[in-house]
């Protein structure tokens, strides 16, 4: 009889049973409220959308173990986690507003329409007031856009394309997760200290938007140090076999091959570029090396030994020292037995982020809270001091520059961290060209009345 | 009773189609609000509109496999070129559908006379395989290469710079039907129940009943009659002189308008276009469709593609927290043994649940759905039959 | 020069993989005359067996390390496997380097297994039903199968590696008279290729110089006639389809060093070897071998930066260009029969 009346359902229940005794209709339109799904009950309901089929079902499935342990601090149970330390400290641990927070899942399928089909579910059957979560760009620019047309706040999960705060920010849209022009920027000094000056990149690029973006980073970025880009070959989505692509690169004049690759396709490009010993080759005198920008636990996981000293970056890491992180860590281990994921922690913070601004600001409504949220400093949540820019929502804070340990204890410390990468010098402007220059704008706020 | 062409058994059908079709916000809501199996319910816009949209896109695949034969696995193909021609629409004159509408028939049309006129040069296999390799390409060049047209992985969407050059000052700033706007809605609480009637919906709704009617017509026409020959003995059609290819052609170039079709209702519900719409499992999905209802009945298709609909928007969404409600009554050891079994079928395994109706019904009812709402209705008409004689008589699917 | 011999290996590896697939479903598809859609969830499996046995050699107790500690703070409990506690240090770490190889002895039993109990349980029912249900209810199997070893293996790929002896490269251009390190090639890519000769050459054999090969073929022919000779077709017919398992599933197994396996990896090689039988020709073996090394070169080759460059996009389409090409030139595919599978 565990934890009966966790429900969003159970709890409407009761409002049901007084509304049936009325029986009379009452004809309303959706702008008969002040906003868009207007929590009016004792609950509010969130929204996580994350992928629980394809791909990168085990992402998602750790998004949704953080957004759940997430609900369970912002409701006062378990130790708080990150509560404890965010500098804010409007949160109560007693819901949002005083409303006990529920939540419903869905599953985006890593495709734009299922992410969509299943957002519109959660705005139009199950009332949502945010939904958070994601995997892929691709969709969270699609599920961002269809908060926008609905009128609530979308909390991206991971994504790391330069459009979603770029070129397809939204007003209702917030990102803390970083992106390609910062991977660039905080890998570039490590790179050049490691390898030098005088070196040449050949990129493999898998061939749609991220893709595209995060190259286009890394290539300005590298170049920045002196670097040659000898070539930049797109590769299609799901290869599976790179061999065509790789065999090349041995022979092209470059001695650094760059994968712009994520999930299965970085994990069998790094696996392959390996195997055709491209780790052990010379070239132009120097010892070659691979540089993964966009590195996940999960990436490291599925590519094994290939990563050894392989750099790259991440938005965090749970072998960090400060205090939030140690809290996190310490409360997700508890309950789950590992530590999480660095898409697991932007979705917690995002959600904890979410509940504080609609807490300061007094109101559910998505344009107070977006206005709560632009500009909004903070600390004690891993990632050090940061600040979501008004501008274009994206997250400001240090980036974390990563390598393949050499010699890791356990599956958990298949990388470690090699340097943080500053805040400032990741810094871009909102007006930044391959941020959508000056034709990006976030629109209006909509709250859908 | 006798119209529009139709005879007194269609007519009574078509009816009955055009009443469930609107009574669908309320049909599809059965369980109140607050009870524990509102879970279930399906009638919220989103889901309805898919209904109708897959029905209209499965009705139109039906008309090429259910009657020829012809297998097409390529027909995503059509879907992607319909959403696209709408989004292109709303970017360059306005929010208002019927441009994009017409214009997704009239590409849809072309694209499908195009690949259809070179794939029914072969048959069987080889018709499927062509057909196939042309929607792939289309998929992994839209994705890919043809970016500055559908832009890509993003899906192509309206921004504000867009040009837009119809646009009224007050228009809606949504999709519309002249001033309709599809994303709104009148909610009716009822006791505990609360049904949702969108104009989205209806407009979906309006158009599926039209071209249901329409392939009711062509089922029944000498021309539907054709095609079944071409189904039963190409051959000896050939022999009597007749050339099949023109009727084929014709078959396939009306699905793939009706693919056009559900398309751009897709994009007129939602202003956005994805490529994956036009991947090989989205052309797949609605073979699997017609074949799950019932290949070559007027209702079969529409079944399939509520039944599967259903699956991936109901039973995805049921989590642990979900399960724990449902079953908190039990004792604890029950209540976890119950929940760990059914993580096998629900929330991230619907997957599972689905592969094993496939198989149970392709098993059980070899002439799908379809066959299953016969028997039913057999068993019943005959126990009616046993209690007051031959009254009103059930109406089979087909 | 050397990128073009670069890329016919590249194809001709590509090549075995799809004439490995190829093989398999065109004895099914070919010659039983089943549209079966779980044939990419076989070569799965047959990977996933490879997996599982990596699981089985590492399977470890557990021995708590006072030195070191894990995330949380506590003493680090470090997996020793049991093999090396059995078999001794060396054994042990020779097996579990060894399990992608060992695996095929597995395999082939394991195959043979699910082949027999798909034929006899579900697929024999089909025969005389419409290529509409098989395609349903191989698709249902499918999804099936895939969930589950989803469910007990995640949805991340699993790294399962060659044994170290063959880890590196070798230097194939030297052996054709090139300077050194100009063609280099990962030896278990030309261990895939030997090894997928082997089976082709084996199933080829087989069918070509045994009684039961030339019944089969016959029965492909012509299967009533068979029939009325009072042989008992449906039994070697159930053998085949064993045989077709067990030839995907070796190909899986041999294919885990080179790409991680994960649980849609048979969706992600359905619709390619279904694009190979068709090009191949129905019913002809030969035909889908051939078929097979020509996509996969002609994929290598659409895959160099020159072509690329030329027709931006090209290495995503070739398959289905070709496809479409030879099927319209040729009506039945290369080598394809008349009357299989063309109503």
């Amino acid at each position: 009889m565990s934890k009966s009346n966790f429900t969003r359902r159970g709890l409407l229940k009761t409002g049901a049973v007084s509304g049936a005794g009325l029986a009379l209709p009452t004809i309303f339109t959706s702008a008969a409220s002040a906003f868009t799904n207007e929590p009016t009950g004792g609950t509010v309901t969130l929204g996580f959308n994350v992928p629980q089929t394809g791909p990168y079902a085990d992402e998602g499935l750790d998004e949704l173990r953080a957004q759940e342990l997430a609900v369970e601090h912002l409701n006062g149970m378990g130790d708080g986690g990150m509560l404890n330390t965010f500098s804010s400290q409007a949160l109560e641990g007693n819901g949002i507003l005083g409303k006990k927070v529920q939540f419903v899942t869905g599953d985006t399928q890593t495709k734009s329409d299922a992410a969509r089909a299943s957002a519109k579910s959660m705005i139009e059957k199950d009332g949502v007031t945010m939904i958070n979560g994601g995997s892929s760009s691709g969709v969270a620019i699609a599920v961002q856009g269809l908060c926008q047309e609905a009128g609530i706040i979308f909390m991206a999960g991971l994504t790391h394309s330069n459009d979603t705060t770029g070129k397809d920010r939204k007003a209702n849209g917030f990102r803390h997760f970083f992106n390609g022009y910062m991977s660039g920027a905080a890998l570039g000094p490590v790179l050049k200290n490691a390898y030098g000056t005088d070196r040449r990149a050949y990129h493999l690029t898998a061939d749609y938007t991220w893709g595209w973006t995060q190259q286009e980073s890394i290539q300005a970025s590298t170049e920045a140090i002196g670097w040659e880009t000898v070539n930049n070959v797109l590769t299609p989505v799901g290869a599976g076999d790179f061999s065509s692509y790789i065999t090349p690169v041995l022979n092209s004049g470059a001695d650094v091959l760059i994968l712009n690759h994520y999930g299965g396709d970085m994990v069998n490009s790094l696996t392959q570029a390996v195997q055709f010993g491209l780790r052990d080759a010379q070239a132009n005198g120097k010892d070659f090396e691979i540089v993964v920008p966009l590195y996940s636990e999960l990436m490291a996981a599925g590519a094994g030994e290939n990563i050894k000293g392989v750099y790259g970056s991440m938005n965090w890491n749970w072998q960090l020292s400060d205090a939030g992180t140690q809290a996190f860590v310490k409360s997700f281990g508890e309950k789950y037995g590992r530590p999480p994921s660095n898409s697991a922690h932007t979705c917690y913070v995002q959600t904890l982020l979410y509940a504080d601004a609609v807490t300061r600001a007094g109101s559910f409504n998505p344009c107070a809270v977006a206005e709560a949220l632009e500009g909004f400093e903070f600390d004690g949540l891993g990632n050090g001091p940061t600040l979501y820019r008004a501008e274009d929502h994206q997250c400001f804070k240090d980036v974390l520059v990563m390598k393949g340990a050499e010699n890791p204890t356990t599956e958990y410390d298949t990388l470690e961290i090699v340097e943080q990468t500053p805040v400032e010098q990741v810094m871009y402007e909102p007006n930044h060209p391959m941020f959508g220059g000056d034709e990006a704008s976030l629109g209006e706020c909509n709250d859908g009345a | 009773m006798k119209m529009l062409g139709l005879s007194n058994k269609d007519t009574r059908f078509l009816l009955i189609v055009i009443a469930l079709t609107l009574l669908t916000p309320i049909i599809l809501q059965p369980f109140p609000e607050g009870s524990s199996l509102a879970q279930f319910n399906a009638g919220y816009p989103d889901l309805m509109q898919r209904f109708a949209i897959f029905g209209i896109f499965a009705i139109g695949f039906n008309i090429l496999f259910g009657l020829t034969g012809y297998l097409s696995f390529g027909h995503a193909a059509f879907l992607g070129v319909g959403s696209y021609s709408v989004v292109w629409m709303y970017k360059l004159l306005g929010y208002n559908v019927v441009p994009g509408i017409l214009l997704a028939i009239v590409v849809s049309g072309l694209f499908a006379l195009l690949i259809g006129f070179i794939s029914l040069r072969r048959s069987g296999i080889y018709f499927s395989i062509l057909t196939l390799a042309f929607a792939q390409m289309s998929y992994n060049l839209a994705y890919s290469v043809l970016t500055p047209l559908t832009n890509g992985e993003t899906g192509l969407q309206v921004y504000t710079n867009d040009a837009q050059v119809l646009m009224g000052a007050g228009a809606p700033n949504s999709p519309h039907f002249f001033g309709i706007v599809m994303n709104e809605s009148s909610k009716l609480n009822l006791g505990g129940w609360e049904f949702t009637f969108n104009n989205g919906y209806y407009f979906c709704a309006i158009v599926a009943i039209l071209v249901f009617y329409l392939s009711l017509r062509i089922f029944r026409s000498p021309f539907g009659l054709m095609l079944r020959a071409i189904k039963t003995n190409q051959t000896r059609l050939n022999y009597t002189g007749l050339n099949a290819r023109p009727y084929t052609l014709a078959a396939f170039v009306i699905s793939g308008m009706y693919a056009g079709l559900a398309g751009a209702l897709m994009a007129s519900m939602d202003p956005l276009a994805g490529a994956e719409r036009m991947q090989w499992t989205a052309s797949g999905e609605v073979v699997l469709m017609t074949i799950l209802g019932g290949a070559g009945t007027l209702m079969g298709p529409i079944l399939g593609a509520g039944f599967i609909k259903y699956f991936e928007n109901i039973f995805s969404k049921i989590n642990d927290q979900v399960l724990h409600g449902w079953f908190a009554f039990l004792p604890d050891g029950l209540e976890n043994f119950i929940i760990g079994v059914s993580h096998f079928f629900v929330g991230k395994s619907w997957h599972l649940t689905l592969g094993l109706l496939f198989m149970l019904v392709v098993i059980f009812l070899p002439g799908g759905l379809v066959e299953g709402g016969q028997r039913i209705a057999r068993a019943f008409r005959n126990r009616k039959s046993k209690d007051d004689g031959a009254q009103a008589r059930t109406q089979p699917a087909e | 020069m050397d990128a073009i011999i670069l890329q016919i290996l590249n194809g001709l590896d590509k090549g075995s993989a799809y004439a490995l697939i190829a093989l398999g479903l065109t004895l099914i598809f070919g010659t039983l005359g089943v549209v079966n859609f779980a044939h990419g969830a076989l070569f799965m499996i047959g990977a996933f067996v490879a997996v599982t046995l990596q699981r089985i050699f590492g399977l470890s107790y557990e021995e708590v390390d006072p030195d070191k500690t894990d995330f949380l703070g506590n003493p680090l409990v470090v997996d020793k496997p049991y093999v090396e506690k059995w078999f001794g240090a060396d054994f042990g770490a020779w097996l579990i380097d060894w399990s992608v190889p060992l695996a095929i002895i597995a395999a082939i039993p394991v195959m043979l297994i699910v082949g027999f109990v798909m034929e006899r349980g579900l697929i024999k029912h089909f025969y005389k039903r419409p290529h509409a249900d098989q395609i349903l209810v191989t698709f249902g199997l499918a999804i099936v199968l895939q969930e589950l070893i989803k469910y007990f293996f995640g949805a991340n790929p699993i790294q399962t590696g060659a044994p170290d002896a063959f880890a590196g490269s070798m230097d194939f251009g030297v052996l054709l008279g090139f300077d050194p390190n100009v063609i280099i090639y990962p030896y278990w890519r030309l261990v895939y290729f030997l090894f997928a000769a082997l089976v082709i050459g084996g199933v080829f054999a087989f069918l070509q110089f045994t009684t039961f090969g030339m019944v089969v073929r016959a029965g492909m022919a012509d299967r009533e006639t068979v029939g009325l000779l009072g042989i008992n077709i449906d039994k070697r017919f159930t053998l085949m389809f064993g045989l077709a398992a067990a030839v995907a599933g070796v190909a899986g197994v041999m294919y885990t060093p080179i790409l991680a396996p994960n649980y849609h990896m048979g969706m992600d090689f359905l619709v390619l070897s279904f694009v190979v039988v068709v090009v191949g020709g129905m019913g002809s073996l030969p035909g889908a071998v051939a078929a097979g090394f020509l996509l996969g070169i002609l994929q290598s080759f659409a895959s160099m930066n020159e072509i690329k460059s030329l027709i931006p996009g090209i290495d995503q389409v070739i398959i289905y260009l070709v496809a479409i090409l030879i099927l319209l030139t040729r009506p039945r595919g290369l080598l394809g029969r008349a009357g299989v599978m063309e109503d």
